[in-house]
């Protein structure tokens, strides 16, 4: 009823009398209302990626502002693209991506799949679950220092406890090659319940009568999880390995606390080694360069990605 | 969601239930022994902190927490006898130990830059956010899709990368260490979020309030004062609780960007050393303490969480 006399109401009122009359008129309401995210984003963001792209082709180092600055072309990014330590540094980040999605995947996808059970009190069990992703990842991975202590940690007194090992020789954080696990197991610890949750969402979202049909089909529950709960649920899964691919190519908070790239550079990923260049070697040329390289492979990987997804969603 | 869960014949069984209940408490309680082996530790004495076999009965202290709030120097017996009665219970504390509380540490002075930047930044956010977010919900803006993305890639750069040139600028401007600085930055970090989220919450309202209220004589931005802005409450405030949570946990940029006056307490924490070596206690407290806000939080929000965390691109 009210929305006929308004639509009436709107229909007699000749269209650009209003708006003068109400004041601004809309589109520049819709500007005054978006300009200034865009603006600030432009400050924050925009310019300083554009300073970096500058400095990517000079030889400036903030350290020494007042050097002559001096262009190199194309130089620094020719170095990184043959640099041992960079390459290696890329290797270790993807070798930390592929672990960590690997077991949040499975793990957050089972959790979810049991959660989606609905037994009693499933709730409260879920919401406790949730609580490690809440928290900021440097304070935990700074306590994680704490449980990983060969001689007074938890971690390395349990593992004794069930193995026999004596807990002087779990090295987790200086031992060549338990470091780089030490950080998968604290970040698949943190972010597994994120998976988890967008894996119920997932689960959640597949309609019921799907499988009255393949109940009436006999089709065995083994058939139906592959043919219906999995499938159905995909998208979701490939969102978060998404969202957590993105973030944990960015990795720095938890593996600086942990490790800080130790013992040698068994645990440099990529973001370590960009802060070990920019700020302690203030090389802020070569350092932009690598950042400038980062930031394209990112969004590229992401955006090849996105394009997949869309296509497993239109199945 | 759940309404046709009726149906028997897909029901799971009350024995699967059960094996699958058993499972995820196992889960939910093995993670989250870290925690309260944190919340426990705050409680102990250094020496009990770093017994071995770990302690899990101990007599509680608030040494701890008495550590993480002063700054101590020893002294002989002889000296502190003569200072005379005890002023409280952190000086009782300390003096058992043979020390003197010096001063106050600079745990507060960050937590409160913590709240400072984390509160202000929120404010900013949830305010541009809004704005934005009604912008594009209700207005036909050119290349809107573009500008969407655009707002949404800010966040794949990963933040050391951001930091170099923000590093430069702020020095620039006589930012850098300054609440301000940082809280213009987070404030650009999460305004991403904040507009995506608000979009959702926004789009959902219908436009007819505002219609009817355009037509009662209201302006534009008077309809979106008395009708848009009352509807999406719950989602403003959803929004600014996920922003607050980042800007509160953040460490990258406050780690690379502050280092004294504007720290936040994320990077001041791993610091807090003691005599010989990271003061476990005291490091449990203040993450005990900067847990807390955070865990009421999550609590408080378990119904959008999935909305926050995936920007809105999940519905539940």
């Amino acid at each position: 009823m009210l929305n006929r006399t308004a639509d009436n109401v709107a229909r007699a009122t000749p269209e650009p009398l209003a708006r003068k009359v109400r004041g601004i008129s809309d589109k520049g309401l819709a500007w005054l209302f978006i300009s200034p995210t865009i603006l600030l984003l432009l400050a924050i963001n925009i310019f300083p990626l554009f300073w970096a792209i500058y400095l990517s082709f000079t030889n400036f180092r903030a350290n020494r502002p007042n050097e002559v600055v001096k262009n190199l072309g194309f130089a620094n990014y020719r170095r990184i693209l043959g640099d041992q330590d960079i390459w290696i540094a890329m290797q270790t980040t993807a070798h930390f991506v592929f672990w960590t999605i690997l077991l949040q995947t499975l793990i957050g996808f089972t959790l979810a799949w049991l959660i989606d059970r609905k037994f009693r009190g499933h709730a409260f069990w879920t919401t406790l679950i949730l609580v490690p992703m809440m928290l900021s990842p440097a304070v935990v991975g700074n306590f994680w220092r704490f449980l990983y202590e060969p001689q007074i940690g938890l971690f390395s007194y349990v593992i004794s406890f069930v193995s026999g090992i004596p807990p002087t020789s779990i090295q987790m954080l200086s031992n060549v090659s338990l470091a780089p696990w030490s950080i998968i197991i604290v970040d698949t610890w943190m972010w597994t319940p994120y998976v988890m949750l967008i894996c119920l969402a997932g689960l959640r979202s597949i309609p019921e009568y799907i499988y009255e049909a393949a109940e009436v089909d006999r089709a065995s529950n083994w058939r139906q999880f592959w043919s219906i709960t999995l499938p159905m649920a995909l998208p979701f899964i490939m969102l978060a390995v998404l969202f957590r691919g993105i973030e944990n190519f960015k990795m720095f908070d938890m593996v600086n606390l942990l490790t800080g790239g130790g013992p040698g550079s068994t645990t440099e990923v990529a973001s370590i080694t960009l802060k070990r260049q920019a700020f302690e070697s203030w090389r802020t040329g070569y350092s932009s360069a690598f950042a400038i390289i980062l930031f394209v492979a990112v969004f590229g990987l992401a955006n090849i990605y996105v394009k997949a997804l869309n296509k497993v969603k239109q199945r | 969601m759940s309404l046709t869960t009726a149906h028997s014949v897909v029901a799971p069984s009350a024995g699967s239930k059960r094996i699958a209940g058993a499972i995820i408490i196992a889960y939910a309680l093995i993670s989250i022994v870290p925690l309260l082996w944190i919340f426990a530790t705050s409680f102990k004495t250094p020496p009990d902190s770093i017994a071995y076999p770990p302690k899990i009965v101990f007599q509680p202290s608030i040494e701890g927490y008495c550590n993480l709030f002063t700054t101590r120097t020893r002294q002989t017996p002889e000296y502190i006898n003569s200072l005379g009665p005890a002023t409280g219970f952190c000086d009782e504390t300390v003096r058992k130990r043979n020390m003197v509380i010096a001063g106050p540490s600079n745990f507060l002075p960050r937590f409160i830059n913590s709240l400072i930047i984390a509160f202000g930044s929120t404010f900013c956010a949830v305010f541009l956010g809004t704005l934005s977010a009604y912008g594009f919900s209700r207005f036909k803006v050119p290349l809107a899709d573009d500008l969407l993305f655009f707002i949404l890639s800010t966040r794949f750069m990963p933040p050391i990368a951001v930091a170099i040139p923000i590093y430069l600028m702020y020095r620039e401007l006589g930012l850098s260490d300054t609440a301000l600085g940082m809280i213009l930055l987070y404030t650009a970090v999460n305004v991403s979020l904040a507009v995506w989220l608000l979009k959702g919450f926004i789009d959902e309202i219908p436009r007819e309030y505002e219609e009817a209220a355009m037509i009662d004589g209201y302006t534009r931005l008077q309809a979106f004062w008395r009708t848009v802005l009352p509807q999406a409450t719950t989602g403003i405030a959803a929004t600014a609780i996920f922003c607050l949570i980042f800007a509160w946990n953040e460490y990258a940029f406050a780690a690379l960007l502050t280092s004294g006056t504007a720290q936040t307490a994320p990077p001041f924490i791993p610091t807090i050393i003691g005599e010989g070596g990271q003061d476990w206690p005291a490091v449990a407290a203040g993450t005990t303490i900067f847990l807390v806000p955070i865990l009421v939080f999550t609590i408080l929000l378990r119904k959008q969480l999935l909305r926050g965390i995936t920007f809105g691109a999940v519905r539940k």
